[in-house]
């Protein structure tokens, strides 16, 4: 596998697009969620997307080629909520691994296609690790505000099995993403490092946060800094922003990371801000205008999309991303 | 001097070549060399306070935050937490407080220092807190391999740690063990676990001195060695520990404990030692030490003379050390007792909620008037801070917490009350929608109803719509709560809504969450549920006034009625805004102007015509014209100036905001940090073809120099009102009356760069945002006063007018100044014209950008209309046609003029 430290070093890389987004447009029901796996499964299934990369995997592979053809270096596989934790609300937990190492394994065969095809420039799969639905600092009953529903060693068990079924499956990057409690993902980096000594293997991990709104604050309540600081006791590839703010309103907190972190910087944020129907709107052209200046100001070196892009999104990044030249990596004295 | 032999002078931080240790709570902390000193508060050690003891055993968690809360007010950088004792279950409590203290944003803004002798306390607590801690701490003791295992985890973790100077054999009690023992530890740490050098901290051990035994003459200065000698030779290294331990034999003489104190820390810092243990409240100012008892306590700190603890225990005999510390009056408890409730609703301190409540409640007929009054007010506060970004979610909780507290210590009165207003209010069924599993929302409306005595059926996340049905005529509930926040769960709401009629259900159904809006919930909800109403809820403070209206057999026809009536109006206007029949075609718009009398319009000639310029304008000259209030509202303060300094929520936040301002302003003018300059212009202008006006280079009218396009409303009008157009305020050609307009371009942002940069670079975004803020002030404030002069002089069509700054403001003359961009004129690109017409950025240094912004954005640009008829309006909506006609006028390709137009253009 080509270096993609030494590639980064040379330009800017992009991320794939939203993957839900995309799901949509195939206007899937029920039995598609079921197709071959899941036939009797008490609960119904509709909308847990990471299922489609074993019931209709063409589907999860047409999306990842179509971003790859848009230009993007890396996708990430369709595994945002593949974790015991995310399917025990589905009773799925069994399933976890499967999820994990066959959207690996098809993320895998679209990037090793488009590598062969372009030598010179080689795709790379990111395994997506998501926040999961619980949250390790915050109380889900307000009336007792020393309660959680979840704690670090039940995360670190569910991350450790997520971290080794991507790897198995053959992922080149670990993309700790959309972080709204940083210590769930303080829990993801301990057992990502659990799985590293159990393998006897080591990949590049991405770390990509969350600020929620104009607080400037995870929903935690962390500053960018503050999360910066807290995930930065790990040799990470990049650290980075995604999901809930569009560019317009991330640009700000990328400065930060910018500004202060010693590893690259990465940014997804979502097409715009959600309008009154909750769809995210934003053009290619306007959300490339932002994503520009971001280049221009020389915040990045890693950028991608979230919420609401496509590839229609991705390939004007791409574009303009091939235009400038990456973010220089802080030199401590 | 250094008290090291081997150095000299103060000890100055060297290791450069290093990061430096950043620690977070939700805060950063990052230890520079220019810090100083870090100070970790120690009240919350059960080993060392009584109270911090008891009131863990005893489970008093709410007075035992405020310990903590106590200390991070007094100053504490770093809190250290301590639950080694042994009546408690120390992996317990350690959790339990470490788990309270993440609700409290007011707290966990700090990072927090795990301390424990014991390792599973310790690992639990790093399990527990999302920012990067210190470790409290870790030693050879227990042999190399438990050593290198503790700190490899503790890297895991994402945590610094102290390391003690301890080892297999025991404590380093000398100089020489001290030094043995840390370089040994650091080497292992760094040589072998790879541990990050700036992140250790070394404990070098304090001890007491004065103990009558001649062996711990040297502890304090044995201290001070190692420190220095640690801080010179293991790079990145910083030296900690416990100081209140070196006073150890003058318990119960807080005088000398507290110069002790502070002469320790005054020689410690000077050899090095740059974070510490301590109780701000047991510390004397180093220069307010009395000079005898300073020179008395350095001969025992230094061990300067063989006599030094005999004197020092005379002299102590003679003091009579019960000093008692003032208690800190807390300001706020001075206001009445409403705002005493909405301030520690809005902090969410519960310390005095009972009392104030109690209070409050004998000054109100019935006790349910108190959470009616100003509990709820106080909330609303809070949701509306909550809204606007100003608070962020623990605080929220916080605060439905107390009002919790208030309501649970109402309720027996309320139950007790015979007036019948017995609310028990109703049941509520609350559900995030299936498919979604996002339920902060709702958890928070649940509280705040809970709060207002309903009952809530709370059916958790990713509920289908045939279980909410079911479960809803189980319970025979009287409300429906449904919550969502991503994209499809606004589709699922829909689903809810049709399965709620289908089953014949009359139960008013709430719509909450981010995505959702009053427009969808009218346009696409409302209508499926037929048997009730349906009400969107934009936060979780206003669901009470929503479900009350709902509930309440008075309020709730007239409630629905308002509603439904509201909603309608949205969906006309939704309607309206897709559809055709509500738009004029442009040329029956045009047909449509206000009608003005030409030959009855007093029109005066200007009496200088031509551009003029104002270069680098003296600023003092308009700060009177300065309107402050959309100043407040940029750092959304919100209110109207002057009284806003008076409001009894933002006054205080207000004017402490104002008076930086003010500093600022003086700087700016004395030190002329901004340069403004404005160019302007009275030009002969008529207007040809309806909607355009010609501007001509001299009285003769024959030399055009621009064209100004304007746009017209489109939106079909009540009869008698005209669709308005700038260009009907200027005398049409054809009446062959000579009429005139201005036009200007004015900044006050030219070199705000350098400032703004230089701020950054501080990193001090607060006074970057205020010169941004108050440039703008002055660059509207310099409009004003040039539409004044204009009026009055170059113009002169006003030469009587006096007017407060109050009344300009309101724009009580005559004559307007529209800018390009803003409703009366939204169409951006007659910015070209007036910038080609004025040469204004060769001019004024002011650029357009592509989008045609102005550089600097302390900037302003318009038109000045002298016509007594002339007013603001809105354009509006406008259709295509219209863009097609601009686009023929403006003689560019119609795409790119829809795309200028676009938030304008009706599709």
């Amino acid at each position: 596998m080509a270096n993609i430290r030494e590639i980064l070093k040379e330009r800017i890389l992009v991320l794939d697009g939203a993957m839900g987004t995309m799901i949509q447009r195939h206007k899937l029901e029920e039995e598609d969620f079921r197709k071959g796996w899941f036939e009797d499964h008490e609960s119904p299934l509709k909308g847990n997307n990471d299922l489609l990369s074993l019931t209709r995997p063409e589907i999860i592979k047409e999306i990842h080629a179509q971003y790859y053809s848009a230009g993007a270096d890396i996708v990430e596989t369709n595994t945002f909520s593949g974790t015991t934790i995310a399917q025990a609300d589905y009773s799925l937990e069994k399933y976890v691994y499967d999820i994990n190492f066959e959207s690996a394994k098809i993320a895998r065969e679209v990037a090793d296609e488009f590598t062969a095809n372009e030598p010179n420039k080689p795709r790379f799969v990111a395994g997506s690790i998501g926040p999961t639905n619980r949250t390790a600092s915050i109380s889900p009953d307000v009336n007792d505000p020393g309660y959680r529903n979840t704690s670090f060693d039940e995360l670190v068990v569910a991350y450790v099995q997520q971290a080794k079924s991507l790897m198995e499956g053959g992922v080149d990057l670990l993309l700790v993403e959309t972080v709204f409690d940083t210590l769930n993902a303080k829990a993801a980096l301990f057992a990502i490092m659990k799985a590293f000594d159990e393998l006897g293997k080591e990949l590049p991990i991405m770390v990509s946060g969350t600020i929620t709104d104009a607080s400037g604050r995870t929903l935690t309540g962390q500053t960018t800094e503050s999360f910066m600081i807290s995930m930065s006791h790990m040799p990470l590839l990049s650290i980075g922003l995604n999901c809930a703010l569009g560019a317009r309103e991330m640009k700000q907190y990328l400065h930060v990371l910018s500004n202060k972190s010693e590893f690259l910087v990465s940014a997804h944020p979502n097409a715009g801000l959600p309008n009154e129907f909750g769809e995210y709107d934003e053009t290619p052209e306007i959300m490339g205008q932002q994503i520009e200046e971001f280049l221009e100001e020389n915040l990045i070196n890693i950028i991608g999309g979230c919420c609401g892009t496509t590839p229609d999104h991705i390939e004007v990044m791409a574009e303009l991303a091939s235009k400038y030249s990456p973010r220089e990596l802080k030199v401590i004295a | 001097m250094s008290l090291h032999p081997d150095y000299k002078g103060v000890y100055k931080y060297k290791w450069n070549n290093l990061p430096f240790m950043q620690l977070s709570g939700l805060e950063p902390l990052v230890v520079t060399p220019e810090l100083n000193f870090i100070n970790v508060g120690e009240r919350t050690n059960v080993t060392g306070s009584r109270k911090f003891l008891r009131l863990i055993k005893e489970e008093l968690f709410e007075q035992a935050l405020s310990v903590a809360r106590d200390q991070v007010e007094g100053g504490a950088q770093i809190i250290d937490i301590n639950m080694d004792e042994g009546m408690l279950d120390g992996v317990d409590s350690m959790k339990k407080f470490l788990n309270l203290i993440a609700s409290e944003p007011d707290i966990s803004k700090v990072p927090i220092m795990i301390d424990s002798s014991k390792w599973t306390i310790i690992e639990e607590g790093l399990k527990c807190v999302q920012g990067k801690s210190v470790v409290n701490s870790i030693s050879l003791k227990e042999g190399e391999e438990a050593f290198k295992r503790q700190a490899t985890l503790i890297k895991r973790y994402g945590a610094a740690t102290i390391v003690m100077a301890f080892d297999e054999e025991g404590q380093a009690d000398n100089y020489e063990k001290r030094v043995q023992m840390c370089e040994r530890s650091y080497r292992i740490l760094v040589d072998e676990v790879g541990f990050p050098p700036q992140d250790i901290i070394f404990d070098p051990n304090i001890f007491p001195v004065a103990t009558g035994m001649e062996e711990h003459n040297d502890n304090a200065l044995d201290f001070f060695r190692a420190t220095r000698w640690i801080r010179e030779n293991l790079p990145g290294a910083h030296v900690s520990g416990g100081v209140s331990n070196v006073s150890f034999s003058f318990r119960g003489n807080n005088v000398v404990r507290e110069a002790m104190h502070s002469a320790f820390l005054y020689h410690a810092i000077r050899e090095g030692m740059d974070m510490g243990i301590v109780n701000p409240a047991m510390l004397e100012v180093y220069d307010e030490i009395p000079d005898e008892l300073l020179e008395k306590v350095e001969d025992v700190l230094l061990n300067r003379r063989s006599d030094a603890t005999e004197r020092l225990l005379d002299f102590a005999e003679t003091i009579v050390g019960n000093v008692q510390k003032a208690e800190k009056v807390l300001e706020w408890r001075n206001n009445s007792v409403q705002e005493r409730l909405s301030y520690a609703l809005v902090k969410g301190i519960t310390d005095f909620i009972e009392a104030d409540t109690e209070e409050c409640r004998k000054l109100y007929p019935e006790p349910v008037e108190v959470i009616e009054g100003p509990l709820m007010d106080g909330m609303n506060v809070v949701g509306d801070l909550f809204g606007s970004g100003k608070m962020f979610l623990p605080q929220v909780v916080k605060s439905a917490r107390v009002m919790k507290k208030a309501v649970a210590y109402l309720l027996p009165f309320i139950e007790a009350s015979k007036s019948g207003e017995a609310k028990s209010s109703g049941k509520i069924l609350m559900a995030t929608v299936k498919g979604d599993v996002h339920d902060i929302g709702k958890n928070i409306v649940g509280v705040v109803l809970a709060c207002n005595n309903y009952e809530i059926i709370d059916m958790g996340v990713m509920v289908p719509a045939e279980k909410i049905v079911k479960v809803a005529i189980e319970e025979g509930v009287d409300v429906i709560g449904l919550s969502g926040l991503i994209t499809p769960s606004l589709d699922e709401m829909v689903h809810v809504a049709k399965e709620m009629d289908r089953a014949g259900l009359k139960t008013p159904l709430l719509i909450g969450g981010a995505t959702t809006s009053r427009v969808h919930t009218a346009v696409k909800i409302e209508e499926h549920l037929k048997g009730a109403q349906t009400v969107h809820v934009l936060d979780a403070s206003r669901s009470v006034t929503v479900v009350d209206s709902l509930l309440n057999e008075n309020k709730k026809e007239p409630y629905i009625k308002n509603l439904q009536a509201e909603y309608e109006k949205i969906r006309v206007n939704h309607a309206k805004k897709r559809g055709q029949k509500a738009f004029l075609k442009i040329e029956d718009a045009r047909k449509n102007k206000i009608q003005i009398d030409w030959n009855d319009t007093v029109i005066v000639k200007p009496k200088r015509m031509g551009v003029q310029l104002l270069e680098d304008f003296d600023l003092e000259k308009v700060i009177q014209f300065i309107d402050w209030t959309p100043f407040f509202q940029t750092w959304e303060l919100h209110g109207r100036f002057p009284k806003i300094l008076e409001d009894k929520v933002v006054g205080v936040e207000a004017k402490r905001l104002h008076a930086d301002a003010l500093s600022m302003l003086n700087k700016i003018i004395s030190e002329k940090w901004l340069t403004a300059n404005a160019v302007f212009g009275l030009f002969p202008a008529n207007t040809v073809n309806d909607d355009d006006i010609e501007i001509y280079s001299d009285e003769s009218r024959q030399e055009i120099l621009a064209v100004s396009n304007q746009m017209r409303q489109q939106l079909k009008k009540v009869a008698g009102a005209p669709n308005n157009c700038l260009a009907d305020f200027i005398a049409p050609k054809e009446t062959k009356i000579e009429d005139y307009i201005g036009a200007f371009v004015v900044t006050t942002g030219i070199n705000i760069e350098n400032k703004i940069t230089a701020f950054e670079l501080d990193h001090d975004d607060y006074n970057s945002i205020l010169i941004k803020a108050l440039a703008d002030r002055f660059a509207e404030a310099f409009t004003e006063y040039l539409h004044q002069h204009v009026r009055q002089e170059t113009w002169g069509y006003s030469l009587k007018e006096e007017f407060t700054n109050d009344e300009l403001i309101k724009e009580k003359y005559k004559g307007i100044r529209p800018a390009p961009g803003y409703p009366a004129c939204p169409d951006h690109t007659e910015k070209e014209t007036i910038f080609k017409l004025l040469d204004a950025t060769k001019n004024t240094g002011v650029e357009l950008t592509e989008s045609l912004a102005m550089t600097p954005t302390a900037s302003v640009s318009g038109w000045f209309f002298g016509n007594e008829h002339a007013k603001y309006f809105g354009v509006g909506k406008i259709e295509k046609d219209q863009v097609e006609s601009l686009a023929n006028r403006k003689d560019k390709k119609y795409e790119v003029m829809e795309r200028w137009l676009s938030p304008n253009l009706n599709e």
